[in-house]
């Protein structure tokens, strides 16, 4: 039946998936007429601009701190090259031989939770290597092993991540708590910088724990709830917060870029952190 | 009630080759999809293949393709679309076709075979099963399926690579296993049998990239990928690549 929507004649690849042997003949990759491409273009646009934007300041190395703020990039410092931090985060573990920004040594625990995250994996998958880039779309790639072979295989250990993310998100809790101080460490104050790393700590709190590897460990890891009633409890309540993990993983990145910045703004000289009492 | 002529391309074919062929019908206030194709086998194309049979979204049988995305002719208003746009209907693309709107889903039924049935718990015979609601949701959740292999459909890991095929058993029948290893007296560990380990191992868990297609076609709206595909990636996680818990397995044996 020649209908137009044979193989072109210019395309010397072997046909091979939708236009495969023994499928409907039809030429098209795809045939959605939506705007497919809009959330992979968007989701790629939107986890650019934030590897731009932390990239610059883990190496700026500078303005990461204004008492009594701490950015979260840098919390804690590891190395001896960190500023003085008054009760702050402060943890000389690499001593002077670091030299470079301290943030690098931090920055890799809420990488790796981020990049092993399942929400995260979706989101690059489909947004940089069009694996697939959306729903009966085909896929440009001739080969396709998943996650059985390394490198890929390694997002087993999103659990590991998920451990140093509660850590991280401890040590970005008692950052807060030491918000409530003001420039002279006086405590019992607040600012709008407070008010920022209150709802950053919130936001990367939800996050972490709507993880679905939290979701398992808690409580998905059993076949009988009925014998562990806190347990099950527990699972409902990572459940809930879990079915907004796509929008968590959002907000939290926005939210851990805002505070940084608003840091950066003030350590700077930019802007002065309004102070409510 | 309105009436309006719409405009079809229904693919026409068979193994040997076909093609987009274009139609002008008339559509009525309150139809679906699978109305207009009926439409045009009583008027127009007699001979034109498509199966189904229940009408109502429950049997499964009448996925296919429109507009490029997998779903079931008879749960597709024709009022999600505009009355100026070209309507495309093609057979499922992940599988065989064998004429017009009709495909050979047997790979679906190959896997379904490989899948280990529930085993029965030793002592308790028919009848005397007895488990808690809590115990059972998560699976009953996994048993609203219609077998419209909607999914295995968009399953890039199949439908991009018919390679894959052969090691990946797709989102379905890992839904499945899942099932079966989150049924409260399924006795299959018992028996020997590691369901978590087997999916990893035997039915290609490590291909799903947990890009979530299945579960955005999915017709019962099923959270496919986060109820059962990652749950069962973490239970093969504990398996196979997590030190801790393998150890705690050696020291003791769960209760759980």
């Amino acid at each position: 039946m020649a209908t137009g929507t044979e193989p072109s004649p210019t395309d010397h690849r072997p046909p091979s998936g939708v236009r495969g042997a023994g499928r409907a003949a039809i030429a098209a990759p795809h045939l959605r007429t939506d705007r497919w491409w809009l959330a992979p273009a968007a989701t790629a646009a939107g986890l650019l601009a934030f590897v731009v934007y932390s990239t610059w300041r883990a190496f700026a190395n500078a303005h990461y701190y204004a008492a009594p703020y701490v950015s979260p990039f840098f919390s804690p410092c590891l190395a001896e090259n960190c500023e003085s931090m008054r009760s702050g985060p402060n943890w000389d573990l690499f001593g002077s031989w670091w030299s470079l920004s301290p943030a690098v040594l931090i920055l890799i625990f809420p990488l790796g939770f981020r990049l092993t995250c399942y929400y995260y994996r979706k989101a690059y998958y489909r947004g940089f290597w069009a694996s697939p880039p959306a729903c009966a779309v085909a896929e440009p790639h001739k080969k396709y092993t998943g996650e059985t072979r390394f490198p890929l295989i390694l997002q087993n250990i999103h659990r590991y991540f998920f451990y140093a993310a509660i850590v991280v998100a401890g040590i970005l809790t008692y950052d807060t708590v030491l918000a409530f101080r003001d420039e002279h460490y006086a405590w019992g104050h607040m600012g709008l910088g407070t008010l920022v790393f209150l709802v950053n700590i919130t936001l990367i709190w939800a996050y972490t724990i709507s993880c679905h590897s939290c979701r398992h460990i808690v409580g998905g890891q059993l076949k009988h709830f009925s014998r562990h009633p806190v347990r099950y409890r527990a699972w409902r309540f990572v459940g809930k917060l879990n079915a907004h993990h796509m929008l968590l993983a959002w907000v939290s990145l926005m939210s851990v870029a805002l505070a940084d910045f608003y840091v950066y703004l003030v350590a700077s000289g930019a802007f002065d952190d309004p102070r409510f009492f | 009630m309105s009436s309006y002529e719409a405009r079809f391309r229904v693919w026409r074919g068979d193994i040997e080759g076909g093609g987009l062929k274009d139609f002008e019908v008339e559509v009525n206030d309150g139809e679906v999809v699978l109305d207009i194709i009926h439409r045009l086998q009583s008027t127009q194309a007699p001979d034109l293949a498509v199966r189904w049979n229940c009408k109502a979204g429950k049997c499964g049988s009448c996925s296919a393709e429109i507009n490029g995305r997998p779903r079931l002719l008879c749960m597709t208003r024709m009022s999600v679309f505009d009355r100026a746009e070209t309507i495309t209907v093609t057979p499922l693309r992940a599988f065989p076709v064998i004429r017009d709107l009709v495909t050979d889903v047997g790979f679906n039924y190959s896997k379904a075979r490989e899948i280990p049935a529930f085993v029965p718990p030793e002592g308790v015979g028919p009848g005397e099963y007895r488990m808690f609601q809590e115990d059972v949701d998560r699976s009953q959740e996994f048993r609203k399926c219609i077998e419209c292999f909607l999914c295995q459909d968009t399953c890039h890991v199949v439908r991009d690579h018919e390679e894959n095929k052969t090691a990946f058993a797709g989102p379905r029948f890992l839904m499945r296993v899942a099932e079966l290893d989150m049924h409260p007296l399924d006795a299959a560990e018992e028996s020997g049998l590691d369901r978590g380990r087997t999916a990893q191992d035997e039915h290609g868990l490590g291909y799903c990239n947990i890009t979530k297609c299945c579960t955005e076609v999915c017709p019962e709206g099923i959270k496919i990928t986060d109820n059962a595909l990652i749950p069962l990636k973490e239970r093969a996680v504990d398996r196979k690549y997590d030190p801790l818990v393998w150890l705690g397995s050696k020291i003791r044996r769960r209760s759980s």
